[in-house]
């Protein structure tokens, strides 16, 4: 039997992280933004059944990159935690913060007790009232928590990312030059061919949409997300546009005081509220119900 | 299990874990303190005692305590065109005190079903909140929604833990209704404290004034009728049965307090204002201050 030969953990941690850090290297960035209607979230994705974003609570969105089963473990046990803390306590009790310390924790000693770290970068996101209160926080592989303002970029590219959407960005940002600039500084990533048009088919973007009442998380597919593309690769512009659906398709007929909440800002992408849905993620207002306790 | 303080429990492994869509079994394997009074379907508590309530005086013995805890109720549920609608009373008696006026016993579970309430009251409650969870849960977890019969299953389950404690007399028994949107239409499941599931049609009532209930909903109930018509014949059917049953509460108009009414569309739960169910109770009443007895059935078929 040969001896162990001595590694100090200085040596063990630098090549942890060394590895993690390689490996997020290589992965594509996502974006995730506050607009005026909510909190947007933006990354390649050509899969049609794995996600990278998801709804975690209320007004809370778990976001990852890197390798799927590992953030795809992490964003199941935050949700038994978010959906555990919530039942044991109240709904309003669960918030971004107290989530991303605890995904910090998780994390650090995953860096620090398994061989190999997990190679992924989160965000959690919670929607507030109105831009300013809205919270985002980037967890890293080895448990590192920041908060971080406007907008963040997790992924290989996160620095060049960031680079372009700093230029153009504004807090009052509509959702649509949100979009708009979210796809053209993730374009920026692929040192390609960056006149290509992006499709739907190619993208997976969310929104935690700030007028919803009880559940904010919104997944942009279908018809919707066709729409703000097709106006983003347009004028761009925030007249407005007559491609906005003028029905309310997701909003329960009839429903009760709340009715549609469609009061974000003075722009025209007001309208974009009645939107339909791409999945079901359990729709609006219910009027006074009391979520069965 | 017994030896290990809470905060034990809540440690990174139970979350990690790779194991089902349910909260409810997360909850039994992580913090079973959490369950509904802390039951098991074995009848022994979470920390490894023997379950035993506490009868009416107090004294350690197991005993129909129930006179002491509130309970009692009606809850009336009927298809209508293109979904359910679900009604409930406000009243929760303890012996033969009212212990709670407006009380709600009508809950959204997710947004296609509505889940009422009967026996007795904590224990119910508790009982649906776990289960808004539970759908909510999986929901989050699987990106999809459970099937109707699913989420009816899962409320069976939930039931079928409390059977300790229905033995003893402290029963729970819900009523769920939703939309089915695979069918596109409104569908009723009954349970008993066993945790039996069973899909009832057209309508359906349960709790101490339920016989009542069903008389009248027999003679009133008719199938496609729209949801307006199925919340005023629910309406006429709470009034019956609080004019029989003591543990059932008529709508209180001096205070406003009217019958919980609750619609399940392809639109969503939605639950009426207190000022639109005070509509259709004050059409009842109005219309009860001539007929006491309500609207009558003809006895022959009207001749074409």
């Amino acid at each position: 039997m040969s001896m162990p030969f001595y590694v100090s953990p200085e040596q063990v941690m630098k090549d942890k992280a060394d590895y993690a850090r390689k490996r997020i290297s290589q992965i594509r960035s996502g974006v995730v933004m506050t607009c005026d209607a909510g909190i947007l979230m933006v990354a390649p994705n050509p899969s049609r059944a794995l996600r990278k974003f998801s709804e975690m609570y209320d007004r809370i969105a778990f976001a990852a990159v890197g390798r799927y089963n590992e953030f795809e473990t992490l964003r199941k046990a935050g949700v038994r935690y978010a959906d555990m803390t919530g039942f044991q306590y109240d709904r309003r009790d669960v918030t971004a913060r107290g989530l991303a310390d605890w995904y910090g924790q998780l994390l650090g000693s995953l860096f620090t007790d398994s061989n190999k770290p997990y190679e992924v970068e989160i965000v959690v996101a919670e929607v507030g009232k109105t831009a300013a209160d809205d919270e985002i926080y980037r967890i890293t592989f080895e448990g590192s928590v920041a908060d971080e303002r406007d907008f963040v970029v997790i992924g290989g590219q996160a620095d060049k990312v960031a680079g372009i959407i700093k230029e153009q960005y504004s807090p009052d940002i509509s959702l649509r030059n949100a979009m708009r600039l979210a796809i053209a500084s993730l374009a920026g990533q692929e040192d390609g061919n960056q006149n290509e048009p992006v499709t739907a088919s190619q993208l997976e973007a969310a929104l935690l949409e700030r007028s919803r009442p009880h559940r904010a998380f919104r997944r942009l597919t279908g018809p919707r997300l066709d729409a703000l593309l097709s106006g983003s690769d347009g004028a761009g512009s925030d007249s407005a546009s007559s491609d906005s659906a003028g029905s309310p398709g997701a909003s329960p007929k009839g429903a009760g005081p709340t009715g549609k909440a469609a009061s974000n800002g003075a722009t025209s992408d007001a309208a974009d509220a009645p939107w339909t849905e791409g999945e079901d993620d359990g729709s609006a207002s219910d009027s006074g119900d009391s979520d069965g306790g | 299990m017994g030896g290990i303080e809470p905060q034990a429990r809540w440690q990174a492994s139970a979350f990690l874990a790779a194991g089902s869509s349910s909260f409810a079994d997360f909850l039994t394997a992580a913090a079973p303190e959490l369950l509904p009074r802390g039951l098991r379907a074995d009848g022994v508590r979470t920390d490894g005692t023997a379950q035993s309530w506490p009868g009416p005086t107090g004294s350690g013995h197991a005993g129909p305590g129930a006179a002491d805890i509130p309970h009692g109720t009606t809850i009336v549920t009927a298809v209508c065109d293109g979904g359910v609608v679900m009604a409930g009373d406000r009243r929760a008696t303890a012996g033969n005190m009212i212990a709670q006026r407006d009380m709600e016993k009508v809950f959204r579970g997710d947004e296609y079903t509505c889940v009422g309430i009967s026996g007795v009251a904590g224990i119910s409650v508790d009982m649906v909140r776990l289960f808004g969870v539970e759908l909510e849960h999986y929901e989050k977890l699987e990106g999809r929604s459970l099937s109707l019969e699913g989420k009816a299953n899962r409320l069976a389950g939930l039931v079928r833990n409390n059977l300790a404690g229905a033995m003893q007399g402290l029963v729970a028994v819900p009523l769920l209704a939703g939309y089915d949107e695979e069918t596109g239409t409104g569908r009723i499941f009954s349970f008993d404290p066993t945790g039996g599931r069973y899909e009832e049609q057209r309508f359906f009532s349960i709790g101490s004034g339920s016989v009542f209930a069903r008389g009248s909903l027999k003679k009133l109930y008719r199938d496609g009728m729209s949801v307006q018509d199925v919340a005023l014949v629910l309406m006429q059917a709470l009034y019956d049965a609080a004019d029989d049953d003591s543990a059932t509460g008529g709508p209180d108009m001096s205070r406003r307090i009217y019958p919980t009414v609750a619609i399940v569309t392809q639109d969503g739960f939605e639950r009426l204002s207190d000022e639109q169910a005070g509509q259709y109770a004050q059409t009842v009443v109005s219309e009860r201050m001539q007929d006491p007895d309500g609207p009558g059935a003809p006895l022959r078929p009207p001749v074409s």
